[in-house]
């Protein structure tokens, strides 16, 4: 029996905090772009927290993560520092990559984060490379590997997932099924029920889970990297979840309907929790009042803080680009 | 961890193939660094498709010298994961024409990760890989694909032409912060030269100037630097003396020796395997066309490179496809007749 998040007065504050963060943090991203003060584009995780918080809550801080185009959600939960997240995204000198890769492209290699990716499925033999340093470096750090349901059709995934099979590394491997790749739903996408059926073909163990379901995504996490930790190789987890902002700042949600959206609205991971937590009697219904405002706060200061930041310096652009 | 650089002389050196002066340069990078590891097809008890990496299984262990399914996307991937969680990744790719299969992890990853992460991490990887023509594998086994990875910032591009460079270049190329292309030739895994015993490691991004003649420059680079310096010899006996510059590493572009040589002789003819649309010598010739060097030439420089077709399986075609010494011989004496 793996613990009970929501009857931990610390494992539950931090999932709430990391939820609410993430799903404020994206909020003001929405806004600021709306507002024109964000360049470029962006793809929101609202509505995917759970299995972001959920992942990361199961690994140790040492451990390693390989994000997505869709990273946001990871870079918190795995820890990042917010004023430098919001930097990065108002194209400034302080952020995290000095304003070099913007929304795709942010890591925190102290944190474990290896990066999010602008390619799909770009991450998933990266992650296996780092699993395979963990390897030969002697260390018991596993790497969780963040990819969406489209990543299951590229190559790299099969080449990667197979690499690790055959080797025992140690990755989990999360396969965020948020229902389409860009506009394309899995129902076309795949000729099976199940992208975690593709374990099989690998010989892993794969399983799928509620993704809006904190707990679930936590359980089968820590399974996961107790199998990773002891030697006996990589897992496939299916978290089911569903974002509820456009694929990008072009979608006008032509290829689903408004009902569908609304629907899963009403499975909102986050309002799921708080009510698993306040049903507990962990937290009542000001302190998780109190967490949400600390999360908007948190929010707030970093978009004043990197506002007040210098930008990025078109005279020193060529700089990163050797080591 | 990296061994010291030491003074060569003539006593540390010893004849060797330049298959065995790149696996002498892998089993010294192994040695005196336990980060470096290697990855690749056949790798292991094969001993890699040209023999490259016999013997290295027996020494290293099949942790260190991994083989690894056929899966060039995955491969580099992992390398390029490898490299970024701390450790010293070798990749060799059968066939640089394989490389496409893994250009993902190549151009879109491992040459943009340093610069997109605004410098916070680096992939420190070398990724070996033989080209060329000249074996009758025809056109998916026989390009000559370095203006490919040249074209994009963040990597490394490497052409040894002989022994000792393969061995010196390969190491500094492991010991390189940053994700190094080594493309190797398939005809030169057989030829031989002095290679230092020592594990004296080469400079990326400086030319080698393998002959000085007043008449004309010739560059050229991996295996037609050898045709080059035999043509040399034959247009020296009709009294036609040529500089050979061979630039090693075509990224870094040691543009300077080049530019020199220019200035000096008034001449430059071009050679490279590769096809000539888009080539990577056409870089040197706007280079040249593009500095005070224009003026010191007397003649219209001069491109003689591989013909704009795939490569094809006729020997007789194949060789025809691509220059050869006579080809070299009488482009220079026409460069040189004409001013």
């Amino acid at each position: 029996m793996t613990t009970k998040l929501c009857q931990e007065p610390e494992l539950a504050r931090r999932a709430l905090a990391t939820m609410w963060t993430i799903r404020r943090f994206e909020e003001a991203v929405d806004d600021l772009f709306a507002r024109g003060l964000i360049y470029g584009t962006m793809h929101l995780s609202i509505g995917q927290e759970a299995t972001a918080t959920g992942v990361c809550l199961a690994l140790a801080d040492d451990d390693l993560i390989t994000s997505t185009h869709r990273g946001h959600g990871h870079c918190i939960a795995k820890g990042a520092d917010l004023e430098r997240m919001m930097a990065e995204l108002l194209a400034k000198e302080t952020g995290y990559c000095r304003g070099r890769g913007g929304s795709m492209h942010i890591a925190d290699v102290a944190r474990g984060n290896l990066g999010a990716n602008g390619i799909v499925a770009g991450g998933i033999p990266i992650a296996v490379g780092a699993g395979l340093a963990q390897r030969l470096q002697g260390t018991r750090r596993v790497v969780a590997s963040f990819f969406g349901d489209g990543a299951a059709n590229e190559g790299a995934f099969h080449e990667a997932v197979n690499l690790a099979a055959i080797w025992d590394l140690p990755v989990v491997f999360v396969c965020e099924n948020n229902q389409y790749g860009m506009s394309m739903p899995t129902s076309r996408a795949f000729r099976i029920p199940r992208i975690s059926q593709r374990a099989a073909a690998y010989g892993i163990p794969g399983v799928t889970v509620d993704g809006n379901d904190i707990q679930a995504v936590y359980d089968e996490t820590v399974v996961a990297v107790e199998r990773a930790r002891a030697g006996e190789g990589p897992t496939f987890i299916e978290a089911i979840t569903y974002r509820w902002k456009g694929h990008s700042k072009s979608d006008k949600n032509l290829y689903r309907t408004r009902e569908e959206i609304e629907e899963w609205k009403s499975r909102d991971p986050i309002g799921r929790f708080e009510a698993a937590v306040e049903a507990a009697g962990t937290f009542n219904r000001s302190e998780i009042e109190t967490i949400r405002s600390s999360a908007r706060d948190a929010v707030r200061d970093a978009i004043a803080r990197a506002h007040a930041a210098p930008d990025a310096r078109p005279d020193e652009l060529r700089d990163a680009v050797y080591a | 961890m990296a061994s010291t650089t030491i003074e060569r002389t003539a006593s540390d050196t010893r004849t060797c193939s330049y298959a065995e002066a790149i696996r002498e340069a892998l089993a010294q990078a192994m040695e005196s660094d336990e980060r470096v590891f290697l990855l690749g097809e056949d790798i292991g008890v094969y001993g890699g498709a040209f023999g490259v990496t016999t013997g290295l299984l027996e020494r290293f262990g099949a942790e260190r010298v991994r083989d690894t399914p056929i899966s060039e996307l995955g491969i580099v991937g992992a390398a390029v994961g490898a490299a970024l969680a701390g450790m010293r990744p070798v990749v060799e790719i059968q066939f640089s024409d394989f490389t496409a299969q893994a250009m993902d992890q190549i151009v879109n990853q491992a040459a943009k990760i340093h610069y997109m992460l605004g410098g916070a991490a680096s992939v420190p990887m070398v990724l070996r890989a033989p080209g060329g023509s000249g074996t009758g594998a025809a056109a998916q086994h026989s390009q000559s694909l370095e203006a490919w990875f040249a074209h994009v910032p963040g990597l490394k591009v490497v052409l040894p032409a002989t022994p000792a460079d393969a061995k010196g270049l390969l190491l500094a190329a492991i010991d390189d912060p940053n994700p190094v292309i080594f493309l190797e030739h398939k005809l030169l895994y057989k030829s031989s030269g002095p290679v230092p015993t020592e594990p004296v490691r080469e400079t990326l991004g400086a030319a080698r100037v393998h002959r000085d003649g007043d008449d004309l420059t010739i560059v050229a680079t991996s295996v037609m630097v050898e045709r080059s310096l035999q043509a040399a010899d034959e247009l020296a006996a009709d009294g036609i003396h040529a500089t050979v510059v061979d630039p090693r590493t075509i990224k870094p572009l040691d543009a300077a020796t080049i530019l020199a040589a220019v200035r000096r002789t008034g001449r430059l003819l071009l050679v490279q395997e590769a096809p000539l649309t888009g080539g990577f010598v056409s870089e040197i010739a706007a280079l040249v066309a593009g500095c005070d060097a224009l003026y010191s030439l007397v003649a219209p420089i001069r491109r003689l490179c591989g013909l704009d077709v795939p490569i094809p399986y006729a020997p007789q075609l194949e060789r025809a496809a691509v220059p050869q010494v006579p080809d070299i011989v009488k482009a220079a004496r026409e460069l040189v007749m004409e001013s």
